[in-house]
């Protein structure tokens, strides 16, 4: 297992937003996240990626605990030099890409490989060119952020996540801040990915794209799973009232 | 008195209102950094102070404060303050500057993108790689422009030194201007100022352009 996340518990002062939430994810695995804005899958991300710390229960990474509960019921994370090492298992991709605007491309590709990872230059560049090259960007190496298209941007931003060689790699709407025209480019290269057998978490609005490249879909909506299974299942015979409600919603 | 040897003797003062500019500086801009820091710390009690402090440094006059820096020792606790005149000039300058360095630097931070410390914490990148290589570039190109001004600023204020009798170049001016009843070296300074300041707004404006690649 490569993740679990068992009775996760979030709240932002009053507002509860992940509510005993339990997921888990196999080597190779492609599982999306759908559901309503405010329905706590960007949050289960972020929670995922020590971006936000969980009130209650347990994450672990190739079967080692990252937090777990202690006896008051409260999530105990391990020290942070520990969190720094769990932090090479995943990469995360983000909405806004949050590539470092004064690095070029090959830069932003690189520098983690050499400074966290204490890779050597020439290693860490070979690899960089190599997946720029992937992404179809390998023209682009010397460019920098500001002078791409939105679509360019997340592809880096996709190959400095991969240049950490991580595990599982999480995608928080990828697409959510591109043209529409943009979005087919991000998709083909996450769906590469998918067919390489790449371990991902999608969290994501783009339903036929989630139908097609998932092994598994998870609905959620107020911190709660819904519903989750087969991706034909799931958007073909939901069995919940809410999952169907919602799936009519997006068709319109 | 010759204009060679009005500049002569106004040249020594020239060098000690440089020394009090650059010594403010090397002081000052890290402690700005410092000083934002406590002022965005999560204890209300050191973000509290630190506010506190730099409202009473932006608050008051200078003069006051390189006063105070200067005789305070003495009054309150009855040092001696023989042979602590220059460093109470360069305190009072470093103190004062940092705080406004210190506030220029935070509306820097506050306007990077949250996205971009994210972004550096996912790929473990540790805190000080984090400050160094991802928000400090970035910072220092946002706030320029505001450190610009405020270096300019400095220039002209180390003439406040006077106020410890200290022989900065003004004070040399004023001392020759009233003993010779001329007006040569009130010019002789303005030209001094304003070179420097020249000088300050072509080296910061080639900074500019060298982070004008992004």
């Amino acid at each position: 297992m490569i993740l679990e996340m068992n009775n996760i518990q979030k709240s932002f002062k009053d507002l509860k937003v992940l509510r005993d939430i339990s997921i888990h994810v196999d080597k190779g695995e492609v599982v999306s996240i759908i559901g309503p804005s405010g329905s706590g899958k960007s949050t289960l991300l972020r929670c995922a990626t020590f971006l936000e710390t969980i009130d209650a229960g347990e994450i672990l990474y190739m079967d080692r605990a990252a937090a777990k509960t202690n006896e008051e019921g409260k999530a105990e994370y391990v020290s942070h030099a520990e969190l720094q090492q769990f932090k090479q298992y995943f990469g995360l991709v983000f909405q806004q890409f949050n590539l470092f605007p004064h690095y070029s491309v090959l830069k932003n590709v690189m520098d983690a490989p050499v400074y966290v990872l204490k890779h050597s230059r020439e290693e860490a560049e070979a690899q960089a060119l190599e997946l720029l090259d992937k992404m179809n960007l390998k023209d682009k190496a010397g460019a920098y952020p500001s002078q791409l298209s939105g679509g360019q941007q997340q592809r880096v931003a996709i190959a400095r996540a991969l240049a950490m060689n991580p595990d599982i790699l999480f995608f928080d709407e990828p697409t959510s801040a591109l043209d529409p025209e943009l979005t087919g480019e991000v998709l083909k290269v996450i769906r590469q990915l998918a067919d390489e057998k790449m371990t991902m978490v999608v969290v994501t609005h783009e339903m036929p794209f989630a139908r097609a490249v998932s092994d598994r879909v998870i609905f959620m909506d107020k911190g709660v799973i819904v519903e989750q299974g087969d991706p034909e299942k799931v958007f073909g015979d939901p069995d919940h009232e809410r999952t169907k409600q919602f799936l009519r919603n997006y068709q319109q | 008195m010759t204009f060679q040897t009005m500049l002569a003797s106004m040249s020594a003062g020239m060098l000690r209102s440089l020394a009090i500019f650059f010594l403010t500086l090397i002081f000052s801009l890290p402690l700005g950094m410092a000083v934002m820091y406590l002022r965005r710390s999560k204890y209300k009690v050191i973000s509290g102070i630190t506010k506190i402090y730099i409202a009473i440094m932006r608050g008051t006059p200078l003069m006051l404060q390189l006063l105070m820096w200067y005789f305070g020792p003495f009054y309150l606790f009855r040092w001696s303050i023989r042979g602590y005149r220059f460093p109470a000039i360069i305190i009072g300058f470093s103190m004062n500057y940092a705080a406004y360095f210190a506030e220029i630097y935070r509306s820097g931070y506050e306007a990077i993108p949250v996205g971009q410390f994210e972004a550096a914490e996912v790929l473990g990148y540790s805190r000080s790689q984090t400050f160094f290589k991802i928000i400090l570039p970035q910072l220092v190109k946002t706030i320029l422009p505001s450190i610009t001004n405020e270096i300019i600023t400095l220039v002209k204020d180390t003439s406040l030194a006077f106020t410890l009798a200290y022989n900065e170049m003004f004070s040399i001016a004023k001392q020759i201007a009233s003993s010779q009843t001329s007006f040569v070296p009130f010019i002789i300074a303005g030209v001094f100022y304003f070179v420097m300041n020249y000088v300050v707004a072509f080296v910061m404006e080639r900074a500019e352009k060298a982070l004008a690649y992004y």
